[in-house]
């Protein structure tokens, strides 16, 4: 498998990570020297084996779906680089 | 008596109970420490007021009789704990200015239990990468040199910073976490002694994610005893890490009785790899017979896909860290991006996010996004899952043969120059953690033990795995390991 440039646009895209233009050969070139090295897992017989979900054989413990915390709105915003009247505040998102 | 601060925990500690010392004056020496070792970079954040104080809080509850092992003692955190009110920013431009509002479930029981923060230590962004060199800091550099030469060494990684200081006698002990060897490589390129404890061990709350299904933290320290009583006061059960294990926490010190004659110690076949250097095959064949004098049996094994440990990691580790990540978008904390006239919400999370991740992050974000994307998620994510559950599958086999513990080296080589890799593709670098991986796609716990030199005077170090929740069992065979290796070598200052 070859990852060409608008592969890699594609990927930055959805990565939401801007890619100029001219960084995308070296990038996909990069993806390729990674991809190839993983392409050895193609090697193994994965028949009926089941994919991993947990390395240590627990389940995940599980708690009442109920309010354990809030009344934080200060400290949930404190880091913010733009919070408004108890609100994060980002650029216009519905037309 | 010796300078305070190149004290060993246990040492301290017992010098603090006698009322030979204090944690004012054990503090002042690693503050002064640092204060000299800018050269290292290994604290990037530094807490002296924070550490005073809690060394004035120590004094007293020591005097009061009220001291836990930790209490009064200096510590180094890596920058990938959050600790309120102090810059906890993984390395990465993305979370300048981040002041988290919140204590690590780790940090918080190490401040209950009395230690002294003396500062934040530097490491690789969001703890990726293998040389420390992907910090927004710039690197750590190691105290230790090739004999007669100045060339400038990697402390390895993610937690160089954390490697170097302690090496360098900055602090007695510091924290690290360890995804696919960031405890262990570092700690055995700066000679001192590192654990990654079994998964779910140590809570993972408030420690940023890299890759949730492989983050461990632990102690890095300068003997196996002190990483016995750091990780006691580290590990426990924690309701809000939902992978945290509900097991009582043994004293692991009281374990250490280095005796380990009549345990089966396995030498895995296939991590004798094509061109390993003579010294690390000595180192390991020395290591063997060292066990075997003390009484242990060692026996040949085979973990047969050891081979495709590290590629499944390079699906799973970027797969998790692009989920994890996705975070960091300009909204809630750390860096936004300026934006240009008409930018809407997807040009802020694109440009915040290019300016915010270095290189190697961006890199690992878009493999994981690729891996998981649509028409890919079989090949590539559910077959290293699969992959993955044969390797531990591997371990589990020689653990029901009746192996206690299997011996490795911790790292192909000993710590290599800065920049010496800066050509190299990024796979080669992965490569360093060829012998560490194996262990976080298991879940089980490692420890890297110093156990000689090389040629040109450099540490090496050799890796004990042992049985899940078994880290008591697996600290007193480290114990034992590096009782007959007796490696004492310390790096010649320079800095």
């Amino acid at each position: 498998m070859s990852i060409d440039q608008s592969t890699a646009a594609r990927v930055a895209k959805l990565a939401r990570i801007k890619v100029e233009e001219d960084a995308l050969p070296a990038l996909a070139a990069e993806f390729n020297t990674i991809l190839g090295f993983i392409e050895q897992l193609n090697e193994v017989d994965v028949d009926g084996v089941e994919p991993m979900t947990s390395v240590t054989p627990q389940r995940l413990t599980r708690r009442k779906d109920v309010v354990t915390d809030g009344g934080q709105q200060p400290k949930v915003l404190a880091n913010a680089s733009d919070a408004r009247e108890g609100f994060f505040a980002v650029p216009k998102v519905v037309e | 008596m010796t300078d305070l601060n190149t004290l060993t925990l246990a040492d301290a500690r017992d010098a603090l109970r006698r009322g030979d010392t204090t944690s004012k004056d054990l503090t002042e020496a690693c503050l002064r420490a640092i204060d000299g070792a800018g050269a290292l970079n290994a604290f990037v954040h530094h807490t002296p007021e924070i550490a005073l104080e809690r060394a004035a809080e120590a004094d007293k509850r020591i005097a009061a009789g009220d001291a836990p092992d930790m209490c009064g003692l200096p510590i180094g955190i890596k920058d990938l704990f959050c600790t309120e009110g102090v810059p906890s920013q993984a390395a990465s431009r993305i979370l300048e200015g981040f002041l988290p509002q919140y204590e690590s479930t780790i940090t918080a029981q190490l401040k209950s239990a009395g230690a002294v923060m003396l500062g934040k230590l530097n490491m690789d962004e969001f703890a990726m990468g293998s040389s420390n060199e992907t910090s927004v800091y710039g690197n750590a550099v190691n105290p230790w040199r090739r004999s007669g030469e100045d060339t400038q060494l990697t402390p390895g990684g993610s937690s160089g910073g954390s490697a170097s200081a302690v090496a360098a006698d900055l602090c007695l002990a510091a924290t690290g976490t360890d995804t696919g060897g960031s405890i262990r490589q570092p700690a055995a390129f700066t000679g001192i002694v590192g654990i990654k404890p079994t998964y779910g061990r140590c809570s993972r709350w408030g420690v940023v994610a890299f890759a949730s299904s492989l983050d461990q933290a632990g102690p890095m320290t300068k003997t196996v005893r002190d990483s016995a009583i750091m990780l006691g006061a580290m590990c426990g059960h924690d309701p809000r890490d939902s992978t945290s294990a509900n097991l009582p926490v043994p004293d692991f010190e009281a374990a250490l009785t280095g005796d380990i004659r009549g345990k089966k110690i396995g030498i895995p076949r296939e991590y004798r790899m094509d061109g390993m250097p003579a010294d690390i095959e000595k180192l390991w064949d020395d290591g063997a017979a060292m066990l075997r004098d003390a009484g242990a049996e060692i026996v040949d094994i085979t973990l047969p896909h050891t081979k495709y440990a590290l590629p499944a990691y390079y699906v799973i580790a970027p797969a998790e860290a692009s989920s994890n990540l996705a975070r960091y978008d300009g909204v809630r904390f750390g860096h936004r991006a300026r934006l240009d006239h008409g930018d809407g919400i997807t040009e802020m999370y694109e440009k915040t996010r290019a300016e915010g991740f270095g290189a190697e992050v961006q890199r690992r974000v878009m493999v994981g996004t690729y891996v998981l994307s649509a028409g890919f998620y079989d090949a590539y994510y559910n077959r290293a899952r699969k992959v993955r559950t044969l390797i531990k599958k591997d371990f589990e086999d020689v653990f029901a043969q009746g192996v206690d513990a299997i011996l490795t080296p911790a790292t192909p080589s000993a710590a290599f120059g800065l920049g010496e890799m800066s050509d190299a593709d990024p796979v080669q670098m992965y490569l360093n953690d060829v012998f560490t991986v194996t262990v976080n796609m298991a879940g089980l716990p490692g420890i890297a033990v110093p156990t000689g030199l090389d040629k040109q005077g450099l540490p090496l170090g050799l890796q004990l795995i042992g049985r899940p929740w078994e880290e008591a069992d697996l600290l007193s065979s480290a114990y034992a390991l590096e009782q007959a290796a007796g490696f004492v070598a310390k790096p010649g200052k320079w800095w």
